[in-house]
C-alpha cells in the first residue's frame, strides 16, 4: 500500500512550504485523477497516520477527484476513458490523447489562526518552553495549557 | 479567518526530482536502466537470470539490482549469471524510490556498466507510480496469472514501454487466452510491443535482449498514452521547483501570485510580517 508513502510525501512537502508561516494546517486539498494509481480511501486512512506529530496533525483532507478523459486525434471524439480505461478510440481505433486523469497534486492548504506552538501545546506534544521563559511570566503555567485551549482542540476537525 | 496558500505541487515531486538526478548520474556513466515490474511469482527473476547470462556472454556489461521486502534469495539466484548483482532490502516498503536506488548504486555501480536491470518489488500497484530514472520500463505477466492482468492493473501495464509474457512454455497447459491478454494490453496501452518469453526454453530471451539493446542505443521507446499527461506533469513540476515557495511569499514574478482571493490575501499578510 503505497498510499502511506504518498501521504508522507504530501506531509513533507506541505510542512516545507508552510514552515515560515508558523501556523498549523487546518485543511489540505489534493487533486487525484482516476488513473493516478492512488486509492482515495486508502490515502485518507494513511493521511491520519502520516500527519501525527506534524504541523498537519488534525488537518482536514479534502480530495478532488478528476475523471479520466481522452480525445481522439483521428476523429475528434472526446470521451471518458472509463475504469479500467479504454485508451483507444471506439470510433476509429486510434490511440487517444489523455486529457485528464493522471493528476496527483497538492492544490492548496488553509492555515489555522493560532500559531503552531499553540497547536502543539494543545496536543500535549510541545508542552510550553522549559524553565527560562516561565521566570518572565511569573509562576510557571500549568503544563497542560489553559482550559480554553482544550475547548478549541475539541473543535479541530479530524480528517 | 483562515489563510489559504496555493501550492499546485505534484505529490511525487521529490521522487521525480530524484529520478531526474538519477537519470543524469546514469547518463554520465553510459548506463541505461531497465525497470522491471510484475506480481510476485511471475517468473521475473528466472527470466532476468537468463537475460543477464545472455548479456554477459554476448559481451554487454550488465548488472542488476533486485529489490525485495526481506530476503536475499533473488540476488543469490541472479548472481549465478556472472553479472554483478546488488540487493536492496526495502524493509517492508512496497516499492522502490529513485533516492533509495541511487544511494544503493553509489560506490557500487561497476565502471562501464551498459545495462542496469532493476527488479522492482513484486507488486503491480505501488511501483507503477515511481519513476526510477529508467530508460525502459517493462511490465511482466506470466501465462498463469490470467488474461485480465493488464486490465486489473492498468497503471502498471499502461505506463510500460514493453510488455513481456513469461512462462509461455506452459501456456497451452494452463489454457492461456492469448488474444484476450493482448486485447487487455491494447486497451490500456495501445501500440505497446509485447514479447513472449520462457526462461525454461529460452524462447524470446534473445529478442528481449535485442529490444533492450536497441533502446539503449537510442532507438525511441514506445510512448504510452498514460505517460503523455504524466510528462506534462513532470514539466510543470520543474517550474514549481525553481520557486518552491513562489505562492507563499509576495513575489512579483511568481506564477500564481495574486491569482484569486487566496493569493491576494496571502500577499497582504506576507507584507505585514
Ligand atoms: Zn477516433
Amino acid at each position: 500500500m503505497h498510499e502511506l508513502s504518498i501521504a508522507v510525501a504530501v506531509v513533507e512537502q506541505v510542512e516545507e512550504a508552510v514552515r515560515e508561516q508558523d501556523r498549523a494546517v487546518a485543511s489540505l486539498t489534493l487533486r487525484i485523477g482516476e488513473l493516478a494509481g492512488v486509492v482515495p480511501e486508502a490515502l485518507d486512512f494513511s493521511f491520519g497516520l502520516a500527519t501525527e506529530g506534524t504541523a498537519l496533525a488534525g488537518a482536514r483532507l479534502l480530495i478532488e477527484t478528476v475523471g479520466a478523459r481522452g480525445r481522439c486525434e483521428g476523429c475528434g471524439r472526446e470521451t471518458p476513458t472509463g475504469m479500467p480505461p479504454v485508451l483507444w478510440c471506439a470510433g476509429c481505433g486510434t490511440p487517444l490523447t489523455l486529457l485528464s486523469g493522471r493528476e496527483l497534486e497538492i492544490v492548496r492548504v488553509t492555515l489555522a489562526d493560532e500559531p503552531l506552538d499553540a497547536r502543539k501545546t494543545v496536543d500535549g506534544k510541545g508542552v510550553g518552553p522549559p524553565g527560562g521563559k516561565g521566570a518572565d511570566d511569573g509562576p510557571r503555567p500549568a503544563p497542560s495549557g489553559l482550559p480554553v485551549r482544550d475547548e478549541e482542540a475539541s473543535h479541530v476537525p479530524h480528517r | 479567518m483562515c489563510r489559504t496558500v496555493d501550492l499546485h505541487q505534484a505529490v511525487l515531486a521529490k521522487n521525480d526530482e530524484n529520478a531526474l538526478a538519477l537519470r543524469g548520474y546514469l547518463g554520465d556513466r553510459g548506463t541505461v536502466a531497465v525497470n522491471l515490474l510484475s506480481s510476485p511469482g511471475s517468473g521475473k527473476t528466472a527470466l532476468l537470470e537468463r537475460l543477464l547470462a545472455r548479456a554477459v556472454a554476448g559481451g554487454t556489461p550488465a548488472a542488476a539490482v533486485t529489490a525485495d521486502l526481506a530476503t536475499e534469495n533473488d540476488a543469490t539466484r541472479l548472481a549465478r549469471s556472472g553479472a554483478p548483482v546488488r540487493q536492496i532490502l526495502t524493509d517492508g516498503l512496497c516499492h522502490l524510490e529513485a533516492g533509495m536506488l541511487q544511494r544503493r548504486l553509489e560506490g557500487w555501480l561497476p565502471e562501464g556498466t551498459r545495462l542496469l536491470f532493476v527488479e522492482n518489488v513484486g507488486n503491480l500497484v505501488c511501483p507503477a507510480s515511481y519513476d526510477l530514472g529508467e530508460t525502459l520500463r517493462i511490465a511482466l505477466a506470466s501465462v498463469t496469472e490470467g488474461e485480465d492482468k493488464p486490465v486489473k492493473y492498468p497503471t502498471a501495464f499502461g505506463l510500460a514501454h514493453l510488455v513481456v509474457v513469461t512462462k509461455t512454455d506452459i501456456a497451452d497447459a494452463v489454457g492461456f487466452d492469448r488474444e484476450a491478454f493482448l486485447g487487455g494490453v491494447r486497451q490500456v496501452n495501445p501500440g505497446v510491443p509485447v514479447l513472449e518469453t520462457s526462461a525454461r526454453t529460452g524462447q524470446g530471451v534473445d529478442a528481449l535482449l535485442a529490444h533492450v539493446l536497441r533502446c539503449a542505443a537510442g532507438e525511441e521507446a514506445h510512448v504510452p498514452v498514460l505517460a503523455r499527461q504524466h510528462e506534462r506533469y513532470l514539466h510543470s513540476h520543474g517550474n514549481g521547483h525553481e520557486h518552491p515557495r513562489a505562492d507563499v511569499h509576495p513575489h512579483p514574478g511568481a506564477r500564481q501570485a495574486g491569482a484569486g482571493p487566496g493569493g491576494e490575501q496571502e500577499r497582504a499578510r506576507g507584507q505585514e510580517r
